[in-house]
């Protein structure tokens, strides 16, 4: 068997694979952050907990109303787009004009609120969520087990993330997007109502996080510690990838899954530390990220 | 003269009620609780264990020898520093005469430490390593529930002698979880077993999938899981997800609590082998203790080994400083190690010179959903592991308080 540094080929590409699925967590969350930075110029860090709440908002939507993992699909994304939109109208809009700091400061806040409130409910162990019966079993690829469900997960962020890229990035309202957050003022001449284009895209943003959270219900345990355990990681990727842009953080993303996927092999230990290595050296090489215009 | 012997008399009255006093600083005894009450352990620990040792001063009537007690509690975040630091506080100005619970090893090592510079009690439940009776061990410090030589001899004997021969290790990548593998390894090797690899996984890891390709392409025949908490509940969930039990390769949980159990549900855990120092559903005073601790806590939930572990340990500090008539860290401790321990939670419990409190264990295995009667219905109890055979025999001890 062939063996590229002691490992059997067949084994390396079924890490990649691995690292493939993990990426489509990372892409998923990051875009979101990338297009709520972007276009708002708020760093989110109260996505962890929203996609955290999505989570929730599916087993819940399962244990006390009957709705399985299809309706909770859209059914979730909604709720926690309406958290996001109250969280906007009501707190955020007010900061647009101060430094960084304030938006961050407060999304902070907000995601340790809103973990603490899931904690107190439902403490820390998690709570079960089956894979949909439609999606359980597998495939076996010859050099792997694939899970259905996993490869329902990459389909899924892969049709996401580049629908949105393709909606800001080509289409006429990415551009009104765009040019909102640009020049405000004369986009409004025109007769567009930027407020209220903002906060629906806020509330997009935190229902990307939202579908990742549903997404990940069936994979881990559906616990209030799940978001931060990954926010951190995907505040890495948008960093790699340059802060706001979309299409940085959906490659980045997938390409520090696999980055990961192979340290998980060749030196485990590293497996939490090699974002952040990659990052140092990015920073140092190009400041304003992979795909970041100007420094 | 007789003026004069009666205020000798007086005198000696006062000195010697005044002495009685003393015996115990600030007119009181106060209990520390110092547990995770926000992070990964807060469910298997956390503030369930605040409720048991509550139950152990009611239980105790509330007051020792005319003295009050008072019950504190504070979370260390599972973060040695921050363990140490409200040691320090609590010893220094808050009159706090004993610490106990302590999960997480770092936390437990760094209160240790402080204990046995205050010649303070320090009574831990919640963490697992053996350091803790060997070179960490100290004349006041005491590990009550269970440890890793402990789940080890349980779990790993039984599963050697049941067949599964060859292991690979999936270890969190900190002092814990080194110490379970060690001692697993250890076990497994005794018994004739080999072990084909390990892998360490960073601490916390939520996608165990890389890892566990590694194990199933070992070909070892059983996984042991050297972690805890949320970490083995994702191992195990992905285990099954990835078709790796279903394919003949069985998982060993070596530090499994019935919080995980819960979490997991029957479908995922059915049929695990796991070793526990208490199980709510053994007799009628475990299941009695349980209904009262259960209530206490709001209802739909039964406390782990940890938190039957604190309220035993709590009540033996309480009858031993009664009976040293005094809270003096090393008289207590030194009435501690005299005193038989007999309650719901160990009912032949002794104390050793490195500080071990030796009970009995019990192998336990995850019943199957169609034999469990209803939520925490969990475990059917295979065998009795008496106390003896379950901890590290003194002779192997390293601590220096073991006389050889």
């Amino acid at each position: 068997m062939m063996t590229i540094l002691g490992i059997p080929t067949q084994a390396l590409f079924g890490q990649l694979l691995l690292g493939l699925i993990n990426g489509a967590f990372y892409a998923m969350l990051s875009l979101g952050l990338a297009l709520i930075f972007g276009l708002l110029n708020i760093i989110n860090f109260s996505h962890g907990a929203l996609y955290m709440m999505g989570a929730f908002v599916a087993w819940l939507a399962l244990n006390f109303l009957g709705l399985g993992y299809w309706p909770a699909l859209i059914v979730a994304p909604l709720v926690v787009a309406l958290v996001g939109i109250i969280i906007e109208r009501t707190m955020l809009c007010r900061l647009y004009k101060l430094d960084h700091l304030y938006g961050l400061l407060l999304t902070f806040g907000l995601a340790l609120i809103i973990e603490g409130l899931f904690r107190e409910g439902y403490g820390v162990s998690g709570q079960p969520y089956s894979v949909p019966k439609e999606l359980a079993g597998g495939w076996n690829l010859g050099f792997m087990f694939l899970p259905i469900y996993r490869g329902w997960v990459v389909v899924a962020s892969l049709v996401l993330c580049l629908g949105t890229w393709y909606a800001i990035e080509k289409t006429k309202l990415g551009a009104y997007l765009r040019a909102g957050t640009e020049n405000p003022t004369l986009v409004q001449a025109f007769g567009i109502n930027v407020p209220l284009m903002i906060t629906l895209t806020y509330g997009f943003g935190v229902a990307l996080a939202a579908i990742a959270g549903v997404l990940a219900a069936p994979i881990y345990q559906v616990s209030p510690k799940m978001g931060s355990d990954l926010i951190i990681v995907v505040f890495a990727v948008v960093v790699i990838g340059g802060m706001g842009s979309i299409l940085g953080s959906i490659v980045t993303g997938y390409m520090l899954g696999l980055v990961e996927g192979l340290t998980k092999v060749f030196y485990p230990e590293a497996a939490s530390t090699v974002i952040f290595m990659v990052m140092v050296v990015v920073l140092l090489i190009k400041p304003a990220g992979l795909f970041g215009k100007g420094a | 003269m007789v003026m004069k012997r009666l205020l000798l008399g007086a005198a000696a009255l006062a000195l010697s009620t005044g002495m009685a006093h003393a015996q115990y600083s600030d007119g009181k005894v106060k209990i520390g609780v110092l547990t995770d009450l926000s992070g990964t352990y807060s469910d298997l620990a956390g503030k369930g264990t605040i409720v048991a040792a509550q139950m152990a001063i009611d239980d105790f009537g509330g007051k020792l020898n005319g003295q009050t007690i008072e019950l504190i509690s504070a979370d260390h975040q599972n973060k040695a520093d921050i363990a140490s630091g409200i040691a320090r506080k609590w010893y220094d100005t808050e009159q706090v005469d004993v610490i106990a619970e302590l999960v997480t090893t770092a936390a437990a090592i760094a209160v240790r430490e402080v204990s046995k510079e205050k010649g303070k009690v320090d009574l831990v439940s919640g963490a697992a390593s053996t350091p803790l009776t060997n070179d960490k061990c100290s004349a006041t410090g005491f590990h009550w529930t269970y440890d890793t030589y402990a789940m080890a001899v349980g779990t790993g004997d039984a599963v050697v002698k049941s067949g599964g021969k060859t292991w690979f290790f999936l270890t969190a990548d900190y002092a814990f979880g080194h110490n379970l593998q060690a001692q697993t390894e250890r076990v497994v090797k005794a018994n004739g077993g080999t072990v084909k690899g390990a892998v360490k996984h960073p601490f916390p890891n939520s996608d165990f999938s890389s890892f566990l390709l590694q194990a199933q392409a070992s070909g070892a025949q059983i996984i042991g899981l050297a972690n805890a908490g949320a970490d083995t509940i994702n191992a195990i969930k992905q285990a099954k997800e990835f078709g790796i039990t279903q394919a003949g390769q069985s998982l060993a949980g070596l530090l499994v609590f019935i919080t995980d159990v819960h979490s997991l549900g029957l479908e995922n855990a059915q049929g695990m082998m796991l070793t526990t120092g208490f199980y709510w559903d053994m007799d009628d005073q475990t299941r009695a203790w349980s209904k009262r601790w259960s209530e206490k806590m709001g209802g739909g939930k039964m406390p782990s080994m940890v938190h039957a572990g604190t309220y035993s340990q709590v009540l033996h500090y309480l009858k031993s400083t009664a009976a040293a008539k005094t809270d003096e860290g090393i008289k207590v401790a030194d009435e501690m190690r005299k005193l038989p321990i007999a309650d719901f939670f160990a009912k032949n419990g002794k104390i050793r010179a490195d500080g071990r409190m030796v009970h009995d264990m019990y192998l336990a295995q995850v019943k199957k959903p169609s034999e469990s009667k209803g939520p925490w219905d969990y475990y059917k109890i295979v065998r009795t592991i008496p106390g003896d055979e379950a901890y590290q025999p003194l002779a192997e001890s390293t601590c220096p308080l073991v006389k050889k």
